[in-house]
C-alpha cells in the first residue's frame, strides 16, 4: 500500500518533469552553475546580499528578454535594442539634467520615444517586408549615432533621486525606522570620523539593530507573502474551473503537493531579498512585466497570434490573422520594453554614458536561446527567457566575483551559449 | 515476374510516446511486383515505409529489415539508398528554388573530384525526365512546376538513385485524374525494367489498376496480404475499416433554397506574372445545396477560392454579395468575420502550424470567439477542440499532441475542424478530402451534410470526380478560368464534366 503510493508519486514527479523537460533541465543548469560557484568563490556567490544584486544586475536584460521572446517567437530579431535603450537613456538624462524634468514625465516621455522607435521598425518589417535583421541593424547602427549626438559625447548626470531610485532603491521599511543610537543619556554617539551611528528600532520600541539595514524588510516580505497567497488562489481557481469543465485534474494530495512546493520556491526566492536590503524596485518591475508577458503570450488572441505567425506565416494570414497589424503591435511592444529597460539601466548607472547599452542585443537574445527560445520562430517561453537572463547574469556575477579575466569571461559565456542550445536539442530529440 | 521474395520485413514495432506506430508488423514483397500498402489513416503506413528507408534508423524499432535475403540495419537514408530502396515522401521533399536538374541529383551530385560537372548533369537529366514524359528544361525551377510535375520530378529523382525498390507514399494525393493516370503508365513501365514498388494511396481505383498484391495494414497491425484478384473493393473496405461500409457517397435528397452567396463580374490576375486567371466570373450558391466545382488542375480554381477569400491575387473587378448585402473584403479575417471560411488545398502551407499542438491549431482562427476582454478562455478552448477532434475521429493520443507528429490524414482533419469551429455561413472547400481514408472521407462527407442541413453553404472545389457527383447538388465546370458550363446533379456525368473542363461547348 505504501509502496503503491510511492510509485505513484514517483511516475506523477516523472511525468510532470518529462512535460515539463524544457524549463526542468533549465533550472537543473541555473542550480548547476550557482553551484560551482558557491565552491569557487568560497560561499560568497550563494549570500543573500549577492544573490540579491545578481537579479539587480539581470534586471536590464530580463526585461528586454521579455519583449525579445515575443520577436523572436514571431519569427523576428531586433538587434537594435541595445542602442536605442541607450539613447532613450540619454534622452531621459538630458531632460531630466540639462532641462530638470521631473521623473514621472521623463519616464513617460521615454517610454513614448520607445513606441516610436517601435512604429518606425513596424513599419518597414510590417508595411515594407524589410527582413527585421536589416530594419533593426540600421538602427543600431544609426542609433549609437544619435547617442553621441545627444550627449555631445559626454556622460550626462547625475539623475534626480526618485529616478535613482527605480535602479537602486528597495521597498521601504515600514516596521522598522533609522534612528540614532543613543548613550544612556539620549545623546547621540557619534563614530570616530564624527558622523552619528544609526541603527534600526521597530516603531513598538524594542530591541536596538545597530547594522545598516532592518533585521528583514517587512513591506517586502508583506508582498512575498500577498503574492504567494495569490498564487495559491489562482492555482485552487484553475482546478475549480478545470473541474467544472468536467476535464482530468491533479488527485487532491498531488495538487496540494504541488502548490506547496512552488509555494516553498517562491518563499525561498523572495527571502532571499526580503532578509537582505529588501526587494528592489527593479525586480518587482521584472516580476511585474514576466508575469504581464507570460500572460499575454499564453492567454491573448495577440500572443497565441505572434506564436502562429512563427510557426507558419502563410497559415496565419490564412487563418485570418492580420500579420501586419500584429506585427506593428509586437514592434511597438518591443520599442516601450527597450525604454523600460533604458530607463532602469540609467538609474543604476545613476547617468547616461556614450557606450550604454552596448551588446545589451546580444544579451537578451542570448538570455531567450538560453531559455529555449527557438530563433526560427514559433518556439518560446517568458518563463524560459527569464532564466536564461539569470543563467547570464549568473555567469558575469560569478566569473566577477572570481576575478576572472574579462577574456575568459567572453570565451566561457560564449560556449556556455552554445553548450545550451547543444543541450537543447539533445534533450528535444529524446523526448 | 518470378516469385522471389525481393524484400521481408518482420516483426515490425515502432513506439512513439502515447502510440504505438507499428505492431508486430509483417511485411513481404515480390521481386518486380507493384505492391500497394493500404490502411486508415494512421494505420501506419508511412511510419512502416519510413523504418524501411531509414528514416527511423535501426536500433529506434524492433524486428527485421531483410533485403535480397541480407539483414539490413539502415542508419540513414543514405544507407538505404546504397541497398537501392528509393523513397517518395507523402509529403514533397523538394527545394523549391532550386532547377529540376539540381533537384535530381541533390546529395548525389555528378562530380569529379568535388566540381560538378554540369553538363552531365543536364544530360543524364534531359533522359530520365524522358522517361517520366516530362517535357520541361531541366534548369526549370521547381517553383514554377504544377504539383503534378513536382510529383513526376520526385519519380526522376528517384530513378536517378538507381532504385531497385521505389516506395510512393500517396503520389497521386494532390493530382488530377489524368495528371494520375499518367503517373500510374511510368509507374507500369518502370515495372516492365524490372523495378519494384511499393505504392501507398487512399485512391482506391488506382490500387485496382495497378497493384499486383495488397497489405492490408489496421491500427499498426497487418491484416493481410491479397492478390488483386482476389480482393474487390467493398473486400477491400471492409478489411481496412474493420467493418461493412455500404455506401461511400451518403447523399441526401435536397432542395435548395434561396440564394446566399453571389459573386459577380469576379476578375483576377496573378500578380507574379501578370496574368489573368479568372475572368468575368458569376455564380451563385444556395442555401441547402453543396456546390461542387469540377475542373482540371490548374483551371483556376483554387485561384477563385483565394481571391474570394481576400488572401490571393490583384482583383481587378468583381462584388461579392452575402445575403443580399455587398461585402468589402480585405482579407482572410473580414472573410471569416463575415463568416466565410476557405479549407485550402495545401495543408501544410496554407493550413497548419507544424510545430504547435492540436488544439492550438484548431481554435487558431476563432481565438477572439473564445476570448473575452482579449484573455482567451483557456478550457472553453480544450473543451471545443476535444469536440471537433472526437467528432471527426482524429486519431490522437491527445489533443496536446504536436500536429507534425500525426498522419497526414489526421493533419487533414485538424484543419477541417478549425474551420468547422469558425462556424461560418459560406464554407469553402478546396480538395477536402486529399488524402483521407474512405471511413474518414464517409465522416467528412456526414458532416457536410450536417452543415447543409444547418443552412450552411458549401462549396465544394475537387478533382475527385467521383466525389463530386456524388456529393454536389450542382455542378460548375471551370475551364481556363471560367465557368463552363453549369451541371445538374441528374444529368451530370463524369463523362459530360471532363468534355466540359476540357473547353467542350
Ligand atoms: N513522430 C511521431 N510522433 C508521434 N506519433 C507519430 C509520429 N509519426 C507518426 N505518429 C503516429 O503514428 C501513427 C501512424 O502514422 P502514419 O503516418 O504511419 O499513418 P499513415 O498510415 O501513413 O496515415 P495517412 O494515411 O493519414 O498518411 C499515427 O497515429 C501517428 O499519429
Ligand atoms: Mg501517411
Amino acid at each position: 500500500m505504501e509502496n503503491e503510493k510511492e510509485n505513484k508519486f514517483f511516475s506523477f514527479i516523472q511525468k510532470s518533469i518529462k512535460e515539463n523537460i524544457r524549463q526542468s533541465t533549465m533550472i537543473i543548469a541555473l542550480l548547476a552553475i550557482w553551484l560551482i560557484f558557491t565552491f569557487l568563490t568560497n560561499f560568497i556567490f550563494i549570500s543573500p546580499r549577492n544573490l540579491s544584486n545578481l537579479f539587480l544586475q539581470s534586471a536590464t536584460i530580463a526585461i528586454l528578454a521579455c519583449g525579445m521572446t515575443l520577436v523572436l517567437v514571431a519569427g523576428h530579431l531586433d538587434l537594435s535594442v541595445g542602442s536605442v535603450a541607450g539613447f532613450i537613456g540619454a534622452i531621459a538624462a538630458v531632460l531630466q539634467v540639462k532641462l530638470n524634468m521631473p521623473t514621472i514625465p521623463t519616464i513617460l516621455l521615454a517610454m513614448i520615444v520607445g513606441g516610436m522607435v517601435g512604429v518606425w521598425h513596424g513599419y518597414w518589417v510590417a508595411h515594407k517586408q524589410i527582413p527585421a535583421f536589416i530594419v533593426t541593424l540600421a538602427s543600431m547602427i544609426a542609433f549609437r549615432g544619435a547617442i553621441l549626438g545627444i550627449t555631445g559625447g559626454q556622460t550626462i548626470g547625475p539623475m534626480k533621486d526618485s529616478f535613482k531610485a527605480i535602479g537602486q532603491d528597495y521597498l521601504p521599511s515600514f516596521l522598522y525606522r533609522i534612528t540614532p543610537k543613543l548613550d544612556q543619556f539620549g545623546n547621540a554617539i557619534k563614530d570616530s570620523y564624527g558622523d552619528v551611528v544609526t541603527g534600526w528600532v521597530s516603531i513598538f520600541g524594542g530591541k536596538f539593530y545597530e547594522t545598516n539595514q532592518p533585521p528583514f524588510n517587512d513591506i517586502s516580505l508583506i508582498f512575498a507573502l500577498i503574492f504567494i497567497a495569490l498564487f495559491i488562489f489562482f492555482q485552487i481557481k484553475k482546478r475549480q474551473s478545470r473541474i467544472k469543465y468536467g476535464f482530468k485534474v491533479l488527485p487532491l494530495n498531488f495538487e496540494i503537493l504541488k502548490i506547496v512546493l512552488l509555494s516553498v520556491v517562491i518563499a525561498l526566492f523572495f527571502s532571499i531579498m526580503i532578509f537582505d536590503k529588501g526587494i528592489p524596485y527593479a525586480i518587482l518591475l521584472v516580476i511585474g512585466l514576466t508575469l504581464l508577458f507570460s500572460f499575454i503570450s499564453n492567454n491573448t488572441p495577440f500572443g497565441r497570434h505572434l506564436y502562429a505567425i512563427g510557426g507558419n506565416a502563410e497559415a496565419a494570414k490564412l487563418s485570418g490573422i492580420n500579420i501586419k497589424q500584429r506585427l506593428m503591435s509586437l514592434f511597438v511592444i518591443m520599442g516601450v520594453m527597450t525604454a523600460i529597460a533604458g530607463v532602469v539601466f540609467t538609474s543604476r548607472l545613476n547617468a547616461a554614458t556614450t557606450s550604454a547599452g552596448q551588446n545589451f542585443e546580444l544579451d537578451a537574445i542570448a538570455a531567450a536561446i538560453i531559455g529555449g527560445t527557438s530563433t526560427m520562430g514559433g518556439v518560446g517561453t517568458i518563463f524560459g527567457s527569464i532564466i536564461g537572463a539569470l543563467v547570464m547574469a549568473s555567469l558575469d556575477n560569478g566569473m566577477s566575483l572570481m576575478n576572472l579575466d574579462v577574456t575568459y569571461q567572453y570565451i566561457i559565456k560564449g560556449l556556455i551559449l552554445l553548450l545550451a542550445v547543444w543541450a537543447d536539442i539533445a534533450t528535444r530529440k529524446k523526448a | 515476374m518470378n516469385g522471389d521474395i525481393i524484400l521481408e520485413m518482420k516483426g515490425i514495432t515502432k513506439e512513439f510516446p502515447g502510440v504505438k506506430a507499428l505492431d508486430n508488423v509483417t511485411f513481404q514483397v515480390k521481386k518486380g511486383e507493384i505492391h500497394a500498402l493500404v490502411g486508415e489513416n494512421g494505420a501506419g503506413k508511412s511510419t512502416l515505409m519510413k523504418v524501411l528507408s531509414g528514416v527511423y534508423p535501426y536500433g529506434t524499432y524492433n524486428g527485421d529489415i531483410i533485403i535480397n535475403g541480407k539483414v539490413q540495419t539502415f542508419k540513414t537514408i543514405k544507407d538505404s539508398e546504397k541497398a537501392r530502396v528509393a523513397i517518395i515522401y507523402q509529403e514533397l521533399a523538394l527545394i523549391k528554388e532550386m532547377s529540376i536538374c539540381e533537384n535530381i541529383f541533390l546529395g548525389n551530385e555528378k562530380n569529379k573530384n568535388g566540381i560538378i560537372n554540369w553538363d552531365i548533369s543536364f544530360s543524364e537529366t534531359t533522359k530520365i525526365l524522358k522517361e517520366v514524359k516530362m517535357n520541361a528544361n531541366p534548369s526549370t525551377k521547381i517553383l514554377n512546376l504544377g504539383v503534378g510535375e513536382q510529383q513526376l520530378v520526385e519519380i526522376a529523382k528517384a530513378i536517378a538513385k538507381n532504385a531497385d525498390i521505389l516506395i510512393l507514399d500517396e503520389p497521386t494525393a494532390a493530382l488530377t485524374e489524368t495528371e494520375a493516370d499518367n503517373l500510374l503508365n511510368i509507374l507500369k513501365e518502370l515495372k516492365a525494367k524490372g523495378v519494384t514498388c511499393i505504392y501507398i494511396s487512399h485512391r482506391l481505383k488506382e490500387l485496382f489498376q495497378i497493384a499486383d498484391r495488397m497489405t492490408i495494414l489496421r491500427d499498426g497491425k497487418t491484416v493481410c496480404t491479397e492478390e488483386r484478384k482476389d480482393l474487390t473493393e467493398d473486400k477491400l473496405i471492409a478489411k481496412m475499416v474493420g467493418r461493412e461500409l455500404t455506401q461511400i457517397y451518403p447523399k441526401k435528397q435536397r432542395t435548395a433554397q434561396e440564394v446566399v452567396f453571389e459573386v459577380k463580374n469576379w476578375t483576377v490576375y496573378d500578380p507574379s506574372i501578370d496574368e489573368k486567371v479568372n475572368h468575368n466570373i458569376n455564380f451563385v450558391a444556395k442555401k441547402g445545396e453543396i456546390l461542387g466545382i469540377a475542373g482540371l488542375m490548374g483551371a483556376g480554381r483554387t485561384e477563385l477560392a483565394m481571391s474570394i477569400f481576400g488572401v490571393w491575387g490583384r482583383i481587378t473587378s468583381g462584388e461579392i454579395f452575402l445575403n443580399g448585402k455587398k461585402l468589402k473584403l480585405k482579407g482572410a479575417k473580414d472573410a471569416i468575420s463575415a463568416g466565410i471560411s476557405l479549407l485550402s488545398e495545401d495543408r501544410k502551407r496554407y493550413g497548419l502550424v507544424l510545430n504547435q499542438d492540436i488544439k492550438s491549431n484548431i481554435s487558431l482562427s476563432s481565438l477572439e470567439k473564445i476570448s473575452k476582454f482579449y484573455v482567451i478562455n483557456k478550457n472553453e478552448e480544450i473543451k471545443s477542440s476535444n469536440e471537433y477532434s472526437k467528432s471527426l475521429k482524429i486519431k490522437t493520443p491527445s489533443i496536446e499532441q504536436k500536429v507534425c507528429n500525426l498522419s497526414g490524414g489526421n493533419q487533414q482533419k485538424v484543419v477541417i475542424a478549425k474551420w468547422l469551429m469558425t462556424k461560418p455561413k459560406v464554407l469553402i472547400l478546396d480538395e477536402p478530402t486529399r488524402g483521407i481514408d474512405v471511413g474518414a472521407k464517409f465522416e467528412i462527407y456526414n458532416i457536410m451534410n450536417e452543415l447543409v442541413d444547418n443552412g450552411v453553404c458549401v462549396i465544394m472545389i475537387s478533382s475527385d470526380l467521383p466525389e463530386i457527383l456524388g456529393m454536389s447538388d450542382r455542378i460548375l465546370v471551370m475551364h481556363e478560368g471560367v465557368f463552363n458550363k453549369e451541371l445538374l446533379r441528374e444529368e451530370a456525368t463524369q463523362e459530360k464534366i471532363m468534355y466540359y473542363a476540357t473547353g467542350g461547348v
